[in-house]
């Protein structure tokens, strides 16, 4: 059952990707996208790796297709050139595919017991985790205790990437105070659409408060809590205007809470280091290492998810104002 | 029955992939699209069963919350897209 | 079998089913519009139809609850989505098939 679950979600893949890759239609290829997404979280759920198969619905098929769509209301639905025939980049891509092929012969059979995987870290997060982290999910002990120094630096991409955003088009964030023209962001004529969106907003907001907070137990986290309420906003923005979203959101706010759950992420390392510990080790958080373990991890996962939330609606704000700059000019 | 579940929903997500392959229109695309990520919700919530595993029920919430934003996203751009055309044709 | 995982079988088949004869109608269907009405309906109605079943399955336990919001929000979103699908098609300029016409799709705004 397993095998032919497999054999098919990944033949699926394959056909996507080739969609994607044949596909002139940049809305088509956006859509697809999307699919591949939901198609690759579907194996990661048979592989039982849960909380990847979390990021990559949260990520893979549902902001980063919002964000795609944004994009291609400023640049347009199709190609402007026509597609050339490049032999020299189709070879290129072929000898890089055969050699990452031939890469993969080296790679030991999935579940193998002899992997180097399963030899040298994983006995000791499978075994004591336990006792050290004292979560039951394991997956948070190694990403948010263990791993917490490369989680620490994945928060401080995010925050270069948004940083980066802003640098080219912060000028066209909406500010609290300007006159937003948006009919056409508005959705007035939709009414079914707004009503249950209305009612949709809230539950999926408390959703993504769950899923920050139940990650110590189940899957999840900060990043999916996070990618989850943005959201939320960004479908209350789409259907009723970018005005009536900045009388809730303050975009100033945002900059400051973006920077904000980085800072408090490495403060809770630094605490450790005034304590006498290692930077980032929880144990000196508490009298009682496990205790100490507890709170840093729901420290620093508050800190990933104020980031990653607060990133994901500024650079969905900065698309929206570009998209209304270019309006009123043209 | 679980087993025969999963299978008919795996046929049901090639056809309706195939479907959003063939198009004609963007709005079959996005219709198949929808179709995909209901029927994923589902394959989820049962290979959760048929694996032991209904933890995996959180993911299958995910997907029923983020398959309907998708969706109002593309709906949004195509129509921004086309009242967009439209304006520029009538500056013209 | 105990009677549960009876009624439990009994609806995942007929869900499988629905949603199946959905399918079929998303593929062979002429036009957008007709095709939105098969996969439409036999979308929500197959989704409850198979979380019910689930739900026998699940006994009083919180993954019963999950079950419940899952299925409270395919409910919503679900007949949401296709009523939005429908009147952005209209709205584009697609006209629906009629008897002796070319179908849509190969004329018209809503084609690529």
């Amino acid at each position: 059952m397993e095998l032919l679950l497999d054999i098919s979600l990944l033949s699926m893949l394959v056909a996507t990707a080739i969609g994607i890759a044949v596909s002139r239609d940049l809305l088509a290829a956006v859509m697809l996208s999307s699919i591949y997404g939901l198609l690759s979280a579907n194996f990661f759920v048979t592989m039982d790796a849960v909380d990847v198969a979390f990021t990559e619905a949260s990520v893979g098929a549902g902001i980063s297709p919002l964000l795609m769509f944004a994009t291609l209301a400023i640049v347009g639905r199709f190609e402007r050139y026509p597609h050339q025939r490049a032999l020299p980049a189709l070879l290129l891509v072929v000898l890089t595919g055969a050699m990452l092929i031939l890469a993969t012969l080296d790679i030991p059979a999935f579940g193998d017991p002899n992997a180097p995987a399963q030899t040298h870290v994983a006995p000791r997060f499978i075994n004591e985790s336990g006792t050290e982290i004292g979560i039951p999910n394991m997956v948070t002990s190694v990403l948010a205790s263990y791993r917490g120094f490369d989680t620490f630096g994945e928060v401080t991409v995010v925050f270069a990437a948004v940083v980066g955003v802003l640098a080219l088009l912060g000028s066209s964030l909406p500010a609290a105070g300007r006159k937003l023209p948006d009919t056409l962001l508005q959705a007035s004529n939709h009414r079914i659409l707004r009503i249950v969106s209305k009612i949709l907003v809230a539950p999926i907001m408390l959703f993504a408060l769950y899923v920050q907070f139940h990650g110590d137990y189940g899957p999840g986290g900060g990043f999916q809590a996070g990618v989850i309420f943005a959201a939320a906003i960004i479908i209350y923005t789409m259907l009723f205007g970018l005005e009536a979203a900045m009388k809730v959101i303050n975009v100033t706010v945002l900059r400051v809470l973006a920077a904000f759950g980085v800072l408090l992420y490495g403060s809770v390392g630094l605490v450790a280091m005034l304590n006498g510990k290692n930077f980032l080790d929880y144990d000196a958080l508490a009298a009682d290492p496990v205790h100490g373990q507890h709170y840093g991890i729901i420290v620093i996962e508050l800190g990933v998810g104020i980031t990653v939330a607060a990133v994901m609606m500024l650079i969905y704000f900065a698309f929206a104002g570009r998209l209304i700059d270019r309006s009123h000019k043209s | 029955m679980l087993t025969v579940t999963t299978i008919t929903l795996l046929v049901v997500m090639a056809m309706a992939l195939s479907r959003a392959f063939v198009g004609p229109t963007v709005f079959d695309r996005i219709l198949a699209a929808n179709v995909f990520g209901t029927k994923t919700v589902l394959l989820i919530a049962v290979v959760g069963f048929l694996f032991g595993r209904p933890e995996f029920l959180d993911i299958a919430l995910v997907y029923a919350l983020i398959n309907f934003i998708g969706v109002v996203g593309m709906l949004r751009l195509i129509e921004y897209l086309e009242e967009d055309k439209q304006s520029t044709e009538d500056g013209r | 079998m105990s009677p549960l995982e009876i009624i439990s079988a009994v609806l995942l088949a007929i869900g499988s089913f629905l949603v199946l004869s959905g399918a079929i109608g998303l593929l062979r269907f002429p036009d957008v519009y007709s095709r939105m009405h098969a996969a439409g309906i036999t979308d929500t109605l197959g989704a409850v139809a198979i979380l019910l079943g689930l739900m026998f399955l699940a006994g009083w336990t919180l993954v019963l609850a999950k079950l419940i919001m899952i299925l409270l929000f395919l409910l919503l979103t679900g007949p949401t989505a296709s009523h939005t699908l429908g009147k952005a098609a209209w709205k584009s300029g697609l006209q629906p098939l009629t008897d002796g016409r070319e179908p849509a799709g190969d004329s018209g705004k809503g084609a690529e």
